[in-house]
């Protein structure tokens, strides 16, 4: 046994054994992710369950768990959908009342634009009132022939809401600011305010004609599906609301595939719909790669920029030391701390007296005096400067004092080595300070809360109109937006496959910034690799 | 002028006949440094010669290093030091308080105990005082570095990796790339602490070789642990002890007929 112990095997074992243990947790967590997320737009086959009671369910496997208190028997989650026919999407059965399941080959899942998923079977397709097709083969031909022209309508409508509808809104709010801007400067009449009369006159004819035009299109949106579904309900669904129409029991793996496809698309680049529960994460996505890419461009020079007083001027002493070990110990402080300080400080004091400065135009509704994307980035810079202080003073340590010799007794001031020399070489190391910061940024959502983060921007902080970047604007977060819909949201079932999608993509984030940054460093380290680090 | 070796005629081996003193470069007088309250250097006082090798010698700690560091004002860097006295190079006070002191370092170069070449490509490190200078042309810059790698005999192994990290170079390469970046601002002094302990002979015969070649046109002061190096590269050996200098003269005869004891101790090898 001593021998044993002495040989040091039991030793190796345990080391051993624990970073399997490591490995195995995260593997788990992302299996899980991979699993949960990716799974979510597999389009399921449907079921068609007679009861004893002779009642039809007809709906989507979810869950099979065993029935609490009674060994042996077994129940499933289906998911009936048809929240307005039903009341709810998701009903539990017991296996022990199914008298018959069967795999009708002609129910149709129907995506919509609201309520969630409409399953059952094709009776007729409608136009103007009037039938075009009746049965379940005829009207699914009709509907997927008209669905992309109606699409095309849908996008129209939208553009026109989000584009023309939008302009002429901003260019009026422009206006009702310009008119209060000089109501503030004592101007009531003359020429600048009978300008701006006729500006908005002119703005709101536009408007009109716009509403008009919008009016037009959707006088168009006339076609409507008619849907049997259990109990005999039948729901008239207008074409304008469908998005997507499938009978996943008459698919083969290869149209699967693509459907698949399509949904995993339309997550990424859509907006989110009915509370965030359907559609896509894409104002999400958006934001919080603008915030990490924002707090990084804040904290890269102010972190560099401190480390190097530390390092290379201030001179080396207790004082000094004590800066170091707050600054160290700053990194440990709660995030949640920062995001009052955010308040407190950026939002109240700074933003509120920009407001008062330059924007009092628009008081009493803040412009910057109120949470957004600027305010906090700034205290995710905040929260993350240790970090690359840290990084950066190792870096600058690492840097052998010849080197700074050497280009001394060339002639060069203290200035131009440290610009030359010193900075290329830390470089790599300012960057290691980057990837955790933005690893750490990136997964913050507390702070977030406080500062600016929103459940629905209807913005995104980037558009059309001047000066084009509004860091003013709140924003959406991933992580924010998997508490939002994990935990926030009235249907908690129907979300919950949202949240993994969801975690998924902020891994997938988070990784891909590091991998960008990553392989950044790398290529400087080939070019700059010092002998000493 | 007490403390001053004026090197006559006499002791002059390369110039026996003529009669005349050698120029100085470097005049060091009454030189006292003080690391804190820890005296490092105590009243030096010596001239070196004009395109001239001067050695110092002396076992660990006895300040040779702290000297040649006072011609070029590297020790301002560390900090509490203090000194007193004057060392004019060229006829300048270098220790005048309203010398540029990046002016002076331009006019003595210096090359390091260990190879410090920067992390950048061969053509960049030697490219670096030039750039500093003020040189911005590639042509120019070319020139530069062609010459500079020629003088310190590196051109030859290097001009097809010009662009290649210098870090690659083997550590002799390393060290003449250091001197080539050295001279390649043109100093009137090259400065070099040690440049051979981390080589190998071959190496280390390069770099002699090289500095009897580049006493040409540079004078050359070198610190040297090695006293066989002393005796084969340079004209005058200077013999440090505890912050003193011992003794100054010609190399061959202060190896050979040394005045002082103590030299004399050092050099057969009873301490040091």
């Amino acid at each position: 046994m001593r021998h044993l112990w002495r040989s040091g095997e039991p030793f190796i074992w345990l080391t051993g054994s624990a970073l399997a243990l490591c490995l195995l947790l995260v593997v788990g967590l992302v299996a899980l992710i991979l699993v949960n997320g990716l799974g979510f737009f597999w389009p399921k086959d449907v079921v068609r369950l007679t009861l004893t009671d002779g009642r039809a369910l007809t709906g989507i496997v979810r869950e099979r768990e065993a029935v609490p208190d009674r060994g042996g028997e077994y129940r499933i989650k289906l998911q009936v959908a048809n929240r307005d026919l039903y009341g709810a999407d998701f009903v539990w059965v017991d296996e022990a009342r199914i008298a018959r399941r069967e795999d009708p080959p002609d129910v149709t899942v129907i995506e919509r634009t609201e309520w969630g998923l409409l399953i059952g079977t094709l009776a007729e397709f409608r136009d103007g009132g009037r039938v075009v097709a009746a049965g379940p083969g005829p009207a699914l031909a009709e509907l997927r022939r008209r669905l992309p022209a109606a699409a095309r309508l849908r996008r129209e409508i939208r553009s026109i809401e989000k584009g023309e509808i939008g302009a002429i809104n901003h260019a009026q709010e422009q206006a009702r600011l310009a008119l209060k801007r000089l109501e503030l400067r004592g101007v009531a009449t003359g020429p600048e305010v009978e300008a701006l009369g006729r500006r908005t006159a002119v703005l709101q004819a536009r408007y009109a004609a716009e509403e008009a035009r919008l009016a037009a299109l959707r006088k168009q949106q006339t076609a409507s599906v008619v849907v049997a579904a259990d109990g005999g309900k039948d729901k008239e669904l207008p074409l304008a609301q469908v998005l997507r129409a499938f009978t996943p029991n008459a698919m083969g793996v290869l149209a699967k595939s693509g459907h698949y496809a399509a949904g995993l698309w339309g997550v990424v680049s859509d907006d989110p719909r009915e509370s965030n529960t359907e559609g896509g994460v894409f104002p999400a996505i958006f934001g919080t790669a603008m915030l990490v890419m924002i707090m990084s461009a804040l904290v890269t020079p102010l972190g560099v920029l401190a480390a190097f007083y530390l390092r290379e001027y201030a001179r080396q002493g207790t004082f000094v030391s004590a800066v170091r070990i707050a600054v160290n110990n700053l990194a440990g402080v709660p995030s949640i701390v920062f995001g009052v300080f955010g308040v407190g400080f950026f939002i109240y004091g700074v933003g509120g007296t920009l407001d008062r400065w330059f924007f009092a135009e628009a008081l009493p509704t803040p412009t910057f005096g109120t949470g957004g994307i600027l305010w906090a980035s700034l205290t995710l810079a905040l929260l993350t400067v240790p970090v690359v202080i840290v990084a950066t003073e190792e870096g600058l340590a690492a840097i052998p004092m010849g080197m700074r010799e050497a280009s001394l007794a060339l002639g060069a001031t203290k200035l131009e080595t440290t610009l030359r020399v010193v900075l290329p070489a830390v470089m790599p190391s300012v960057l290691t300070g980057l990837i955790l910061a933005m690893a750490r940024a990136a997964g913050e959502v507390a702070p977030l809360m406080l500062t600016g983060v929103v459940k629905l921007a209807p913005s995104l902080p980037v558009d059309g109109f001047w000066p084009f970047v509004h860091l003013e604007r709140k924003f959406m977060h991933l992580g924010f937006h998997i508490y939002d819909v994990g935990f926030q949201s009235p249907n908690v079932d129907a979300a919950r496959p949202m949240v993994f999608v969801t975690t998924l993509l902020l891994l997938v984030m988070v990784v891909l910034l590091n991998l960008f940054a990553i392989g950044l460093r790398n290529r400087l380290r080939r070019t700059y690799a010092t002998s000493a680090v | 002028m007490p403390g001053t070796v004026d090197v006559t005629a006499s002791l002059n081996p390369h110039d026996a006949a003529s009669g005349i003193m050698e120029a100085p470069m470097v005049e060091i007088e009454h030189l006292s440094l003080w690391y804190g309250a820890k005296q490092a250097l105590r009243d030096v006082s010596m001239s070196v010669p004009k395109h001239r090798v001067t050695a110092y010698i002396g076992p660990s700690g006895c300040g040779k290093s702290t000297l040649l560091r006072c011609l070029n004002r590297m020790n301002d860097l560390v900090d509490g030091v203090r000194v007193t006295g004057t060392v004019r190079i060229g006829g300048t006070d270098i220790y005048d308080p309203t010398l540029d002191v990046t002016e002076l370092r331009k006019r003595v170069g210096m090359v390091f105990q260990k190879s410090n070449p920067f992390p950048k490509s061969v053509f960049e490190n030697v490219a670096y005082g030039p750039r500093i200078l003020g040189v911005r042309t590639r042509s120019d810059l070319e020139a530069v570095v062609e010459r500079s790698l020629r003088a310190a005999a590196l051109w030859e192994e290097v001009q097809d990796r010009l662009g290649d990290s210098a870090l690659g170079l083997s550590g002799g390469q390393q060290q003449r790339l250091c001197i080539a970046r050295a001279i390649a601002v043109e100093p009137d002094v090259l400065l070099m602490d040690e440049p051979c302990s981390a080589l190998d002979p071959i190496a280390t015969a390069k770099i002699e070789e090289l500095m009897l070649e580049l006493k040409n046109s540079y004078t050359i002061v070198i610190v040297t642990h090695n006293m066989q190096q002393a005796a084969r590269v340079s004209d005058y050996t200077g013999f440090m002890l505890l912050g003193e200098l011992v003794e100054v003269g010609v190399t061959r005869e202060l190896f050979t007929n040394p005045r002082d004891k103590r030299t004399e101790d050092y050099i057969t090898g009873r301490f040091g």
